[in-house]
């Protein structure tokens, strides 16, 4: 059976599951809705946290990031985890005694003031969006690469199928989708990997696999002498030009380190994180819940380098000096979809692959017009700064993986219905979070109060609904910036909602003005650190204009160290906060109600 | 006034737990995974430098027992203090 065939029978299994399970799954009231009735078990609240956390560039990203990054990579490896530990002992277990739907009505809350829970609703809805856009991107690039559709006809499957089980099920269907996308998501990476780490190393384990030596069979694959994989990685690396593989590339120490913390303090204080704990039925039970999450997130973060690894050694090592007619069959399919380009700048006939870029800028191809060799034609100029001649798209480290080690047409398969589940499963999350923002702090706190619960629970439909389309008009007409908005959207977390939760459970004195000026301060740097790198003048976007050497998508560390300068020193200075506000504090820091 | 004092006492543990337990948390992410890889990268593990492994495997898999262990930690101290959930 074809490769088409096997996608579209995986792929349309795994969307009946989700149908079936939404259908299974109908909310019937606003608790239902918002936080499944706090009905979950901790381990499956963790699948689907892990699910949930998971997004299509966890899954189609990020080895390709760390294969093209080597030991710089690993900020993002420990930035994705770190914060959950955060989660467990400084968030989950307050904000799950505390109980109400949102994290907007949380801040509001503790303190006593619309004002501060417009600010939450307002970075909780923009984050959510930014996030979300990727997303559905996300579904209609695996669609059309995979299945052979138009991108859009793509995003509006992933739409339609969203739409369902948002809508319906609200809370309580995404998590139980969210469970089985996370079984389909973790079988589809793993798989993969364990088939090539037992193709170079012998290992079954590609966790241990990429720390073992070769095998006689892998050096057959990879036309290398013995060895440590690490070790053979890190001397061809070199005698290509770049640096070792294991030890650290372009990055100064202090951006690692910042870039590690934002993204450590920003999944702490991510929306739609956060409130996956509102779903554990006891407080034990959402601490528990933070730990089955990290593990099941460990299982696909600690695979992911081995991906990297893997993929490294065998994509140079099976196209670097061979000759273009003579390349592997997948370098031809995929050069097909404009991921990978080849252009003979020394006029040899073989590909060459060194560090540096082949061409400058943004890739563009002539259409129809065939190069000597049968390769497509590259119209972007050329980068004569370096020799190689080879253009590689991130994202074909796990794609193409499965056919650059010539696995069976089923993997491949399946690593597209992954790839679907870890885009839909994190779009749901995010949705939910929007339409909660619109129908219980918007709607049932400031527009309407007097709203019923059915009126609320439609209301909560309708919004989900909204939202649903804005998101997949973003999917279509993507911003120019989406890519751009990821340093934005955990910028923005960490410099917004993580300080004033944390002050908002461990120091009483936390004051309302200390909070909003805290919050504005905290963003309005952050934003405008970004906005200035990012978007107005980019060519400054480089280490020596930064700030004490910090990029843009580190700086949300020290938008929230000053967030927390800001909520203190203006605490000080203003009225503490009433008593019942200090009671209620108190209150969230002992399990049982007394 | 002395259910009081037991509140705080409990309270007071459970920061100490989160205290160390970050510290550790911080050692092994940004000491042992970003500022003192590259030293601690003559040493080996199996295949893996060693700065290499804690940042690419050892932080995450440090990060699960964090957790477990806090949780653990937290369920006695409830039980103790007798303010867990019936």
């Amino acid at each position: 059976m074809s490769i088409i065939a096997w996608t579209w029978i995986i792929v349309g299994i795994t969307f009946a599951l989700y149908i079936g399970i939404a259908i299974w799954a109908k909310a019937k009231s606003t608790g239902e809705f918002y936080v499944a009735a706090k009905q979950i078990h901790p381990v499956l609240n963790g699948m689907a946290t892990g699910a949930d956390w998971m997004s299509a560039a966890s899954f189609i990203s990020m080895a390709g990031l760390i294969s093209f990054l080597g030991r710089d990579g690993a900020m993002y490896l420990m930035g994705w985890t770190g914060g959950y530990v955060l989660l467990a002992m400084l968030l989950a277990p307050y904000l799950r005694k505390y109980g109400k739907y949102t994290v907007p009505m949380f801040v509001g809350e503790r303190y006593y003031s619309q004002a501060a829970r417009v600010v939450a609703v307002i970075c909780a809805i923009f984050v959510s969006f930014t996030y979300v856009a990727g997303q559905m991107r996300g579904v209609g690039v695996v669609f059309s690469r995979f299945l052979e559709v138009p991108i859009n006809t793509g995003v509006m499957i992933g739409m339609g199928i969203v739409f369902i089980y948002a809508v319906l099920g609200g809370m309580k269907g995404i998590t139980y989708t969210q469970v089985a996308q996370y079984c389909v998501l973790i079988t589809a990476y793993l798989i993969p990997a364990i088939f090539i780490s037992i193709m170079l190393t012998g290992n079954p384990i590609p966790q241990f696999g990429y720390g073992s030596q070769l095998s006689e069979n892998g050096m057959q694959i990879l036309g290398t002498s013995g060895g440590y994989l690490l070790d053979k990685l890190n001397q061809i690396q070199m005698e290509l030009g770049f640096s070792a593989y294991t030890s650290g590339g372009s990055k100064s120490t202090i951006d690692v380190f910042m870039i590690t913390f934002a993204l450590m303090v920003g999944t702490a204080g991510l929306p739609h994180i956060i409130i996956r704990f509102f779903t554990t039925p006891t407080i034990r039970g959402a601490r528990a819940s933070a730990g089955w999450a990290l593990l099941f997130i460990a299982i696909l973060y600690t695979a992911a380098p081995a991906v990297a690894s893997f993929a490294r050694l065998n994509m140079i090592q099976t196209l670097n000096n061979k000759s273009y007619t003579e390349a592997p069959s997948w370098f031809k399919n995929w050069e097909k979809t404009g991921l990978v380009a080849w252009k003979d700048k020394n006029g040899d006939g073989k590909i060459q692959y060194a560090k540096g870029n082949a061409f400058k800028g943004k890739l563009a191809f002539d259409t129809n017009a065939v190069g000597p060799y049968g390769e497509r034609v590259v119209s972007t100029p050329l980068d004569e700064t370096s020799t190689t001649e080879l253009y590689i798209d991130r994202d074909i480290i796990v794609l193409a993986n499965p056919e650059i080690a010539k696995l069976p047409a089923w993997v491949i398969a399946l690593v597209a219905a992954g790839g679907l589940a870890a885009a839909l499963s994190t779009a749901a999350g995010l949705l939910l979070v929007i339409a909660s923002a619109f129908s219980h702090d918007l709607i049932k706190n400031v527009i309407s109060p007097g709203i019923s619960e059915k009126g609320e629970l439609i209301a909560a439909r309708i919004a989900a609904g909204g939202a649903v389309m804005v998101a997949g008009y973003f999917g279509i007409h993507p911003p120019g910036f989406v890519a751009q908005v990821v340093a934005f959207a955990f910028g923005l977390a960490a410099s917004s909602f993580f300080p004033v939760i944390i002050m908002g459970v461990f120091w009483k004195r936390a004051t309302k003005e200390g909070a909003i000026l805290g919050m504005l301060s905290g963003i309005i740097f952050t934003a405008a650190y970004i906005i200035y790198f990012k978007f107005v003048s980019p060519d400054m976007n480089k280490a020596e204009n930064w700030l004490w050497g910090i990029s843009p998508e580190g700086i949300g560390t020290i938008g929230m160290m000053i967030n927390f300068v800001v909520t203190y020193v203006v605490s000080k200075l203003t009225k503490e906060p009433p008593k019942e506000v200090q009671d209620m504090v108190a209150s969230l820091r002992y399990p049982r109600t007394m | 006034m002395a259910e009081q004092d037991k509140f705080e006492a409990y309270w007071r543990q459970n920061l100490t737990y989160i205290i160390i337990l970050l510290s550790i948390w911080f050692v092994v992410s940004y000491l042992c995974g970003i500022i003192f890889a590259d030293s601690l990268d003559t040493i080996r593990l199996f295949g893996f430098p060693l700065g290499f492994w804690f940042a690419n495997q050892g932080s995450e898999v440090i990060f699960v027992v964090l957790i477990a262990v806090y949780v653990r930690l937290m369920n006695a101290l409830d039980t103790k203090y007798d303010v867990h959930e019936r």
